[in-house]
């Protein structure tokens, strides 16, 4: 089940299960080059489906992807970030994020945090909770908890106001055109 | 004591005595899009604004899935095209120019010292004019084209220190291969990589290119090699004047979060095996192994002196019978001074096919792999499928292994093949 076309607002907290991947997982895996055009009704059926191919057919709404180091790495295609956004999934968690990936989480308005050494306390099922304003992270499962920093304050307004561009329309003043620069 | 990363981000956000880890809004010099920009014309129109901060700092090149194959393709290049064209953006490139950071940097629109963001992660390499260059998302680049500026957050820089010079037949594409394998693709994260040391010190532009595109391949924020006289001579070529730009150098005695060296003597010719391109090895641990295609394309490595490297070891030889080698210049400017000196001849007749300037193979746009294929290319990405079947396989090299390697139709060491 995805929300692909129908926007939901963006939470700062998910409870949801699992989805576990693993270190230096590429934005190509996430969407590939073949993909890329096509609109995303299409890219979100096949959004990391080499590496899971349950996973863009049983994701569900809330539902949490919790991926090794480096995650997002390589090539800058935001699209990545939109398409796993439009799985439905309720957050990303990852030991550590590409940089264009975490820049476009926000951009996109997709939940993530960084908590290094998560991928070693939870198993794909697991029930999480994950909360990224308070930087609080808790499996349910096996009752594991771990805080981590969260990101900066504009950042998560970003991140809850929809993304950069909602954020633009929402709060105007805060994109007045500079008088010089 | 300052980093280039610190100046260059003081001298963009107008503010002063920034520290790693400090967030500012930063006034980029230049917007960089891609094939892509439909999605930030897209973007734009959804805000519903059309008065833009500074129309001179759009630069747009159709370098992706050029020409189009599709009418989908082709619709996206048209809106670009039209796009451009309403708004009086004069940095716009269609299809016929080539890879969009060659392009902008042999054209005189990439200046030292400046912030330039662009839709392409391997916005890394505007450091080989001593630039600091950086990939973001199509939505920020929107914005940027309304209010001219962005978020940036100040990076830790890491000094990698290259001496030289390079054992004959190794390059600039070997040095980086082996420090991605050394540091891994995540060894720089977040980080500005400033190169230094004898091998860098009057260096050429192609090979300072080079490095800078690749130094994101170990997730590095942006990538500088400090400009000098080299730098102000291919600016001059370019068009660009001494008193148009001021040259942004580290201060001696900054502060880096690591040093790393590289010891270009005793360097050999390295190649990056599938599926990652950390996974690094000399070439004679892979010499041998059978290739079907060769690509010698991509803004790491289809430059005129990269032409001229692959043209040296293929002259008089011809391409191993069974295997395709492509080649795709990325730039009309440097496909023409192929041409007019012969480089291309000496190409097509050791059997290579030539296409047509841009990104190519290497974005997935032709010379796709059927199961079970491998190709060497001079590209900087190895990813599983990224080259048509998921069941084919990429390498990784330079130039001259991967022209060595064409003619001899394996994995071949080019050492022997140059004078």
């Amino acid at each position: 089940m995805t929300t692909a076309g129908t926007e939901l607002p963006v939470q700062v907290r998910a409870e949801g299960r699992c989805w576990k991947f693993g270190d230096n997982i590429p934005t190509d895996r996430l969407v590939k080059t073949k993909y890329v055009v096509e609109p995303m009704s299409v890219i979100v059926q096949h959004v990391l489906e080499d590496l899971n191919p349950e996973f863009p057919r049983r994701v569900r709404p809330g539902d949490v992807v919790v991926a090794g180091k480096h995650f997002g790495q390589s090539s800058g295609r935001a699209v990545a970030v939109k398409a796993l956004k439009a799985t439905g999934i309720g957050c990303v968690v990852a030991d550590s994020f590409a940089r264009t990936f975490y820049r476009n989480c926000f951009e996109v308005g997709l939940p993530a945090l960084e908590i290094p050494g998560v991928t070693g306390l939870v198993a794909d099922g697991d029930t999480l909770e994950v909360d990224v304003v308070a930087g609080t992270f808790r499996n349910r499962t096996n009752g594991e908890t771990r805080s981590a920093a969260p990101a900066d304050a504009f950042l998560l307004e970003m991140l809850q106001a929809g993304g950069l561009i909602k954020l633009a329309a929402a709060r105007p003043e805060l994109f007045d055109r500079p008088s010089g620069g | 004591m300052k980093t280039f990363a610190q100046k260059a981000l003081e001298r963009a956000s107008g503010q002063a005595d920034l520290v790693p880890g400090q967030i500012v809004d930063a006034f980029p010099d230049l917007y960089m899009s891609h094939t892509a920009s439909w999605r930030c014309i897209k973007t734009l129109e959804r805000m519903g604004v059309e008065e833009l901060y500074d129309v001179d700092r759009i630069a747009m090149v159709m370098d992706h899935i050029s020409p189009a194959q599709t009418a989908k393709t082709a619709a996206h290049h048209s809106l670009s095209r039209e796009f451009a064209a309403r708004m009086g953006i004069t940095k716009f490139y269609d299809v016929n120019a080539g890879i969009a950071h060659v392009v902008l940097m042999e054209r005189g629109h990439i200046r030292p010292g400046e912030l330039i963001i662009g839709t392409d992660s391997h916005s890394t390499i505007y450091g080989a004019l001593g630039a600091f260059g950086t990939g973001v998302g199509f939505s920020e680049i929107t914005a940027a084209w309304v209010t001219g500026k962005l978020w940036m957050k100040v990076p830790e820089s890491i000094r990698v220190e290259i001496d030289g010079p390079l054992p004959r037949g190794t390059y600039g594409k070997d040095v980086m291969l082996k420090l991605i394998g050394d540091l891994t693709a995540d060894g720089a994260t977040y980080c500005s990589v400033e190169f230094a040391g004898s091998y860098v010190e009057g260096l050429s532009i192609s090979e300072r290119m080079t490095l800078c595109n690749l130094a994101m391949e170990m997730g590095s924020k942006n990538a500088v090699v400090p400009p000098d006289e080299v730098t102000s001579q291919y600016l001059e070529e370019a068009g660009v004047q001494r008193d148009e730009y001021e040259p942004l150098l580290p201060d001696p005695g900054a502060e880096y979060r690591q040093v790393e060296r590289v010891d270009g003597a005793t360097l050999s010719p390295q190649v990056a095996i599938p599926h990652m391109v950390d996974n690094v090895v000399p070439v004679e641990q892979v010499a041998g192994t059978k290739l079907d295609q060769v690509f010698i394309g991509s803004c790491a490595n289809a430059k005129y002196e990269d032409l001229v490297i692959a043209a040296e070891v293929l002259a008089g030889h011809r391409v191993a019978p069974g295997v395709r080698l492509i080649v795709t210049p990325a730039s009309s400017r440097v496909m023409a001074r192929a041409a007019s000196e012969g480089i291309v001849s000496t190409l097509l007749e050791a059997g290579a096919l030539i296409t047509n300037p841009g990104c190519g193979a290497c974005a997935g746009d032709g010379g796709a792999m059927a199961d079970g294929e491998v190709t060497l290319s001079t590209a900087n990405r190895n990813f599983q499928g990224r080259m048509g079947s998921y069941e084919s396989k990429i390498y990784l090299s330079s130039p001259a292994t991967a022209a060595a390697s064409a003619i001899r139709g394996v994995i071949s060491n080019p050492q022997d093949l140059i004078a």
